[in-house]
């Protein structure tokens, strides 16, 4: 929130931005800004502020805040626990096609979720690629069931954790590994020893955006879960649900949600911005 | 118990070709100009970088063959290395840097502390560092834990790369020490301080162009360095030329008359105390005299190092008394004098 005021001080103190840049260019930037911001506010105006406790603690909104923690949670747990073996990989192994290998890893972050949803569908549904053999061999079924929506989430979220530890582990260099290695440790020992401890910030940081990726999932959790009470129906999907029945239960699910991202952000502020 | 090293390291573009070099016991220097391998053969030995090709064998054990598909790991190569820039582990204290290796070896936490402060009070960090970071530390005290960490599992061989590049000189003395006095069995010490090798090494070995280009004693190597820049480094004055029977012409023209006999494109080394320097042109038995300009003179305690322009750029080692009788000071020509048989020839 503070980009509109350096804007403006650096345009009256400092020479050279004011001197360099168009105006219009400054100016644009600031309506791309209010763009930005007017969402926000937006919610904010229509916030039924006294009513807020009694809408979050109308059943379908806790029991819609319970299915979302189990799903973003497990997700979160799957993305370190798939995670952190590929980033590793990633960055640690040559890779015959590291391009190729790299953009399915970023696939999710840029597909559509309704694609990625229905992508799984067709991947891990009842006649899918894997979904059938799971159905046939197992009896597990994954489309329309919490374990479901666990998967969608996971899928959109693993990218997320997976480019930063793999940033981290390729600007940590793998010195610190030989050196462990010279000392005697073997490659678990150097793993859990020394890599790992290393990266602990951009664990910390990568859990943490996966997590809220996870959390504000709505597409492919939709197309794949579907929407059962207390299964798969998670916030983002109560307050789409919501915005019909009672647009102020809408508001105020979402009050919540960007309170989270909000306090998601602040807190990797300084970790995760600068670069 | 030796370290047997024949074989070769190859890297994208880049090879090191390493012919039966034997690693005896005590300190081996390993110069050499940048990029002739001296760190590549530190790591092969212990275990980061793989050989190619040939065979690898510390104390009669083969570590590395890659034609039987032997290879041992380093984490069971009781080799420890003290690298170039230290590599201590930022999230550990400084002592349980130095306690890593006893822990991986099995030791317990209190165990392993307790030998890791022995270690850090030997080789003199101040007990107030070591429940930091090593972050929280100078360079100097950060060679020291790096020196401790590498000694803590008490390796069969110590590799140290240029420790003492980040290091001022009033610390190089105790750190000299301290490789000196290293329980390791073998030392291999990659430096570029020719004191290391005056000091320390009880063998030199000069890699050039990703080849041995010569091995023995300091005295040997200093004698017969195999190539410019180990002749150099060694306080030698090395001076190219072409070689016709004992004479040899260089490249301004200068015939020097050396003892031995050789032919075509040569290298004649000479040490800087064999230069001797005169106001008249000498007579007597040296058979090379030549005038030259006085460029510089460098006092160092009773030494004198005088460098000479003109025809031949060389170092001459005097007495500070001789360089005060001479009345030495730069833009003097003086005459220069060498005997042919101080003269060493180098194809």
């Amino acid at each position: 929130m503070s980009s509109p005021t350096r804007v403006r001080a650096e345009a009256g103190t400092g020479p050279r931005p004011a001197g360099r840049l168009p105006a219009a260019v400054t100016w644009v930037g600031l309506v791309a800004l209010g763009l930005l911001l007017l969402p926000v506010v937006g919610l904010l105006q229509r916030a039924p502020w006294s009513a807020l406790p009694s809408i979050l603690g109308e059943s379908e909104v806790l029991e819609a805040l319970r299915v979302s923690l189990i799903v973003s949670l497990a997700a979160a747990a799957a993305c370190i626990v798939l995670g952190l073996p590929l980033a590793l990989v990633l960055a640690r192994r040559r890779l015959r096609f590291p391009r190729i290998v790299r953009a399915v890893v970023m696939l999710p972050m840029v597909l559509p979720p309704v694609v990625a949803g229905t992508a799984l569908l067709f991947a891990l549904g009842r006649r899918g690629l894997v979904g059938q053999r799971l159905d046939s061999w197992f009896g597990v079924s994954l489309p329309f069931t919490t374990a479901g929506s666990v998967v969608a989430a996971a899928f959109v979220a693993l990218p997320f954790f997976v480019v930063t530890v793999e940033a981290a582990l390729r600007q940590a260099g793998d010195g610190l590994d030989e050196a462990a290695a010279t000392l005697g440790a073997g490659a678990w020992a150097t793993m859990a020893h020394v890599t790992l401890p290393t990266i602990r910030p951009a664990l910390a940081v990568g859990t943490a955006l996966a997590w809220a990726r996870a959390l504000g999932e709505f597409g492919a959790t939709l197309t794949f879960a579907g929407s059962f009470p207390g299964r798969t129906r998670t916030l983002p999907l109560e307050t789409y649900l919501a915005l019909e029945r009672d647009p102020e239960a809408a508001v105020a699910i979402s009050l919540v949600l960007m309170a989270v991202a909000l306090a998601v952000l602040v807190t990797l502020r300084d970790r995760w911005m600068p670069r | 118990m030796t370290v047997s090293f024949d074989g070769r390291v190859v890297r994208p573009g880049w090879k090191l070709q390493v012919d039966g070099l034997d690693i005896g016991e005590g300190v081996t220097a390993v110069i050499g100009a940048n990029g002739t391998g001296k760190t590549t053969l530190g790591r092969a030995v212990a275990g980061l970088d793989r050989l190619a090709s040939g065979r690898l064998e510390i104390a009669g054990a083969v570590a590395d063959d890659p034609a039987a598909g032997v290879f041992v790991p380093a984490h069971r190569r009781r080799v420890a290395m003290v690298f170039q820039d230290l590599r201590l582990f930022g999230h550990l204290r400084v002592i349980d840097n130095v306690a890593f290796g006893l822990r991986r070896a099995g030791a317990g936490r209190a165990g392993a502390r307790r030998q890791a402060a022995a270690l850090l009070e030997r080789v003199g960090v101040d007990s107030a560092a070591w429940q930091r970071r090593p972050a929280a530390l100078s360079g100097g005290q950060r060679q020291r834990v790096a020196v401790a960490r590498a000694l803590a599992p008490e390796p069969e061989v110590l590799i140290v790369d240029e420790p003492l590049a980040s290091v001022d000189s009033s610390g190089r003395a105790s750190l000299r020490a301290l490789i000196d006095g290293s329980p390791a069995r073998h030392t291999l010490l990659i430096t570029h301080d020719p004191v290391d090798v005056a000091t320390l090494a009880e063998r030199v070995v000069v890699l050039d162009g990703a080849a041995v280009a010569s091995r023995g004693s300091a005295a040997e190597v200093t004698a017969s360095p195999g190539c410019e820049w180990a002749a150099s480094f060694l306080g030698a004055n090395v001076v190219p030329g072409r070689a016709h029977g004992t004479s040899v012409t260089t490249g301004t023209g200068l015939v020097l008359t050396v003892a031995s006999e050789a032919d075509g494109p040569v290298y004649v080394t000479f040490p800087a105390h064999a230069v001797t320097l005169h106001h008249d042109r000498p007579g007597g038995s040296a058979r090379n005299a030549w005038q030259a300009e006085l460029e510089r003179v460098d006092l160092d305690g009773e030494r004198a190092r005088v460098h000479l322009a003109g025809p031949l750029a060389v170092r001459a080692d005097i007495t500070r008394r001789s360089a005060d009788e001479l009345e030495l000071r730069p833009g003097l020509t003086v005459w220069a004098s060498l005997k042919a048989t101080e003269l060493t020839v180098v194809t």
